[in-house]
Formats: structure tokens, sequence, C-alpha cells
């Protein structure tokens, strides 16, 4: 038989019956009528009676649960009857500690006006603890030079194996895709005026001035600046971090700034490799698509290379290296503590290494530009 | 009266090549309290990771409710289903740490069960007041202490009104005091969900106080040893090495 509660409120003295009866496993009908009913009593006493439950379980418990809850809180006066073994002992089991006091509401979406000023305020932080991140990496690249730094040298040396030869094949394959992509574009326009040849110079121009360092550099903060954040975060999480600094090793010294040298080392490396690899691209479409020579293609691509061009662009790749290790590097210490946090920490440090890349770009173009480079 | 409910024969398992243990039988019977003892890396984890069903053993058989587990053709789907009928304590209470206590013990009844939303709310308040946490609902993980995570992880291995709970060293970490609190909670959700309890514990005062029966794991022979009632076996130790693990070595 399924599950049914029938409450009876006719007694005129004030006191209502509530018998429930049947397998309590399963849906009760009536539930809802019958919590409304406890919600407002019209009744000053109420006996429950079990005597017909065949089996049961924690829904049953559940629903008294919140019966003699709604009973307590409206001053309900209750008795139990004639319950299953176990009924009763569970039930003074769930009253036995009672209610935590500071019981939270749950969490609503927030007005945009709270989400306004807390974002202010979080910027506000935010800035500071930048601030105070960048200093304290300053500081231990000084220590390091001073020889100073508590840092393990294989560890430095495992970080640039990791950024460095680590991000050939994926470097490899992005680049050389670009350059055929600019090339493939640019001689659509170019074979207008017949002037197919002049794409090895376009391809050269803009690998090595900028696109070069600007593809290497989100490679990296995909790949690179990511894994930073994840590993520093796990670190926090498993307080690594603070076993560090209570040791007195700052972890500035252990493990920002290993980074951030292995980075800054590797990127210019990894920008001349780039451009080496865009121009490949460039080739390979100029040779097998457009027919050019091999040999005028790359006597055209020698011509546009100048080495003002090549330093540009290993310097914005320097600037992207350094820019990338410190947003993975900070977003990974300022982790908070717990597994979702440090998703949080991930996503943070690739938007922001690319945010301030387009930033880094604009006043390094400037400067060039100011500099009639 | 005594039923078994997990029947385990002829188990070996293994990493790789490394053989963890080999040919442990034991049955853990109905409302039983099964402590699985043995000294640290002696494989306890490992073994409550196979009778979960989330490693395969290299040999053996396991019956879960009468019906096959691991062996005599049983599948992940009938490990899947038998599990429904299980909750897990982990070491940490490992509650996921993006959601509430409330949305942590409502997952498995969001999950498996089509009650209506106002019911799983009546549900998660009667879990979280069984173990003594009514009015955490809407707390976080990282805001509560380690031994109410490890009682809001119960809560949650209580969702679903398991036959069957497995604890790994649900003391570990904890004081004195809170340790036996959650030794007589434990007790009291046997005795009135009228669960079974299987514990990985080596925490001597748990196993004295609690355990009904057990067996103890040898790291060096990889096998079971002992088993057995915990206070029998301590006034008959049937080996040095069981009787130094129960007594401290203090004989
Ligand atoms: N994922 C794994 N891969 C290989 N070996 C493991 C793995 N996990 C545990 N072990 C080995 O299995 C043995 C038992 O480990 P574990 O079950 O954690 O022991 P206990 O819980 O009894 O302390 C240890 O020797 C450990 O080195
Ligand atoms: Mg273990």
């Amino acid at each position: 038989m399924s599950a049914t509660a029938i409450l009876n409120t006719d007694g005129t003295d004030g006191s209502a019956q509530l018998r429930l009866s049947g397998d309590w496993r399963a849906d009760c009908a009536g539930r809802d009528a019958v919590v409304a009913a406890f919600e407002r009593p019209a009744f000053r006493h109420a006996v429950l009676n079990g005597a017909e439950i065949t089996d049961w379980d924690s829904r049953l418990i559940a629903f008294l649960v919140r019966l003699l809850s709604l009973c307590k809180k409206n001053n309900v006066e209750y008795t139990l009857a004639d319950f299953p073994d176990g009924v009763p002992s569970l039930l003074d089991l769930a009253f036995a500690v009672p209610e935590h006091a500071d019981a939270r509401p749950p969490r609503r979406p927030r007005d945009f006006l709270v989400w306004l000023g807390e974002t202010a305020l979080q910027c506000r932080s935010s800035v500071g603890k930048a601030w105070d991140f960048s200093r304290r990496t300053y500081a231990a690249a000084l220590r390091f030079a001073a020889h100073r730094a508590v840092v393990r040298k294989q560890d430095v040396l495992a970080e640039i194996q990791a950024a460095g030869a680590g991000a050939f094949p994926i470097v490899s394959l992005i680049c050389f895709l670009i350059g055929l992509i600019l090339a493939f574009v640019g001689s659509i326009q170019l074979k207008m005026f017949g002037a197919e040849i002049y794409v090895s110079s376009l391809v050269a121009i803009s690998v090595t001035r900028v696109m070069g360092a600007i593809m290497t550099g989100v490679i990296m903060a995909g790949r690179t600046g990511a894994s930073y954040a994840a590993t520093l975060g796990s670190m926090r999480v498993n307080e690594e971090v603070d076993a560090l600094e209570t040791m007195g090793v700052s972890p500035f010294d252990f493990l920002v700034f290993p980074r951030v040298l292995a980075l800054s080392l590797m990127m210019p490396l990894l920008t001349i490799y780039a451009d080496f690899m865009g121009i490949m691209g460039g080739g390979f479409v100029g040779v097998f698509m457009l027919g050019l020579s091999p040999d005028d293609y790359f006597r055209m691509t020698l011509s546009a290379l100048t080495m003002r061009n090549i330093v540009i662009g290993i310097v914005h790749g320097a600037v992207y290296g350094v820019i990338i290790a410190l947003c993975g590097c900070y977003q990974g210490i300022t982790c908070g503590r717990n597994a979702s946090a440090v998703g949080s920490a991930t996503t943070a440090a690739v938007v922001s290494s690319i945010v301030w890349m387009t930033v880094a770009t604009a006043v390094l173009t400037v400067i060039f530009s100011v500099c009639g480079a | 009266m005594t039923k078994p409910f997990l029947e385990i024969k002829g188990l070996t398992v293994a990493y790789g090549e490394n053989v963890i243990m080999h040919d442990v039988d034991f049955t853990v019977n109905e409302r039983d309290v099964f402590i699985i003892m043995g000294g640290s890396g002696c494989g306890k984890s490992t073994l409550l990771t196979v009778l979960t069903g989330l490693k395969a053993p290299e040999k053996g058989t396991e019956t879960f409710a009468g019906k096959p587990f691991w062996g005599n053709g049983a599948t992940k789907a009938d490990r899947d289903a038998l599990m429904r009928k299980a909750g897990i304590l982990y070491q940490s209470g490992a509650l996921w740490s993006s959601m509430t206590l409330a949305e942590n013990v409502a997952m498995p009844l969001e999950q498996y069960t089509d009650f209506t939303p106002a019911e799983i709310k009546d549900l998660v308040a009667l879990k979280l007041d069984l173990v003594g946490l009514g009015g955490f609902q809407n707390y976080y993980p990282a805001e509560i202490s380690g031994g109410m995570k490890k009682r809001a992880g119960l809560a949650r291995a209580l969702a679903l009104d398991p036959q069957i709970v497995f604890f790994d060293e649900p003391s570990a970490g904890l004081d004195p005091i809170s340790s036996k609190n959650l030794d007589d909670l434990i007790l009291q959700i046997r005795e009135n969900l009228r669960t079974t309890i299987v514990m990985v514990t080596h925490e001597l005062p748990s196993i004295f106080a609690i355990g009904t029966n057990s067996i103890y794991l040898d790291a060096r022979t990889k096998t079971v040893i002992a088993r057995g009632n915990p206070n029998e076996l301590l006034k008959n130790p049937p080996n040095e090495t069981l009787e130094h693990f129960l007594t401290r070595g203090k004989k």
C-alpha cells in the first residue's frame, strides 16, 4: 500500500489527528497539504499516529522532522503514538543538537550597486596586491643576483627546459600556420598586380616585427602561464607554500623568480624560432602554391629582413615573457584555498596575460615610433 | 540472524607488477561494524577502492548483498547500481568545495531520486541534523572545521539511505573527544538506520569501542593474518604482530 497521511482536525477540543499508513519509502500524495496545515495550525495539539506504517526510510523521518519543527515554532503540542521501532530514536538524534544559531540564508544574486561597489573595492585591493607582488619579485631578483636567494639550480633548469624546448612542437605548428596564412591571404591581393614575389617581404616583415612574438606570447600564456598558476595554486591549497614560508624560504625566491627568469630567457629565443617557422610557412605557400623558385623567395626574404625589425620582435618577446610569468605566478600565489579557486586562478592568469600583452604592445609601439624605429 | 552482506573470496590486488595483497577472504555480516586494521602502507585504502568498485582486483570475487560485484560476470553497470546502496566517507571528507553543505548532500538525491525540491530540502535538513550540523546548510566546506567536514561527508554518505557505509580512517586528524563523538555517531547511525559499517582505522580506542568483527592485513606477508572480534583478539592474540599492534608494542 502506498504512503498516506490523513489529517483530521474535526475535534472540538482544538486537537488534530494525523494518521500515517502504508509504505513510506514511496511518494505520499497528501504530503504538501499536511505540511501546509501545520504551517498555519488551526489546532493547539497534534497526535501523530504511525501504527499502520508498513515500511519506512528517511523520507518518513524528514517529513516528521519538518512537522515537529513546525509544531515547535507555532507552539503546538504534539504526541507521537505507535511509531515503528527506530523512528523515535532517529527523531531524538535529529533534535539532539540544537540548530546552529548563525544559520545563513541562501546566497542571492547580488544587487547591481552592491556588485559595483564590491568590484571597485576588489580592484583597489588587487592593485595593492599586484604592487606588493611585483615588489617582492623584484627583491627576489636582487637577492638572486647577489647569490643570496634560496633556489635549487635543478628547478631553474627544469623550468627553462619546460618553458623552452618543451614548447617547440606547438610553437612550430602555430607559427608555420601563421606564415602560411599571411602568405596565402597576401598573395590574393598581390596577384592582382602580378607582384606575388613580394609575398616573401610581407611575411618576413610582419612575422619578425610583431606577429612571431605575439603568437608565441599567446601560446605561452595558454601553455606555460596557465601551468604556473595551476602549480602554485595547488601548492597553496596543499599548504606547500605555507611550509616554505615557515621554513624562512621566500616563495618568491624559490617558486616565482625561477619561473620569471626561465620564461623571460626563453621567450626571446622562442620568438627567433617562431620568426624562422613563420618564414618557412610563407615559403611553403610561395614555392608550392605560387610557383616561385625557392632561390628567389629566400633572396627576397633576406633583403626584406632588417636587424631593426628582428630586434624589435625580440624585445616584444622578452616583455611578453616577463608579463606571462608574472601574471601566472601572481594568480598562483594569491590563489584561494580550494579546488575551484585553482580553476579561477588559471583562467585569470591566461586572460590577464593576454590583456597586459595587448597593453604592452601598444606602449612598445608608441616608444619605437617615437624613437623612429 | 547474521546474514552475509559482503563476501570477499581469494582477492588479489596489485598496482602493475607490485602485488599489494593476495588471497584475502572475509565476510561482512549485516549490521556488523567491520574493522580493517593494519599498519600504514599495508593496503587498507587500496582494499577500500576495490570494495567500492574504483579499482579492479587481479583475482578473486566480491559479492555485495547477494549479487556479484567483482567476478562472476559482474559488469560496471552492476557495480554502479549496487554502489547506490552504499555510502563512502573519505579520509578528508572529500566535500565538493564549490558547493554549500546543503548542495553537497542534495547532489546524490537530485541525481538518483525524483523527489520534489521541498522533500529534498527536508531530507538534507534531516541528514545534517543527524550528524549535528543542523543550520549549517549554506556554509561552504572551507568555512567549517575538519571534524565538521567529516560529519558533513557522513551526511552526504547517508543521503540515499545506504545499506552499507565505508569509512576510510574517519578519526584521522580528530582530537580524542571529536573522535569519540564520531564513534558514537557511527554506532547510532548503525543502530537507527540499520546499516552495515566497514571501517579502515588504526585508532585503537575506536577499534575496541565499536568493532564487532575485524581483519588484520599484514604488510610483510601481504595477506590477512588475523580475524575476529577485536576485544577477543586482544585477549587471545593469534600472533605477535597483532599483539604488538593491539597493545601498541607495550607487551
Ligand atoms: N596509485 C598507486 N600506484 C602504485 N602504488 C600505489 C598506489 N597507491 C598506493 N600504492 C601502494 O600501495 C601500498 C598500499 O597503499 P595504501 O592502500 O594507501 O595503504 P594504507 O591505506 O594501508 O596506508 C603502498 O605500498 C603504496 O605505495
Ligand atoms: Mg590509507
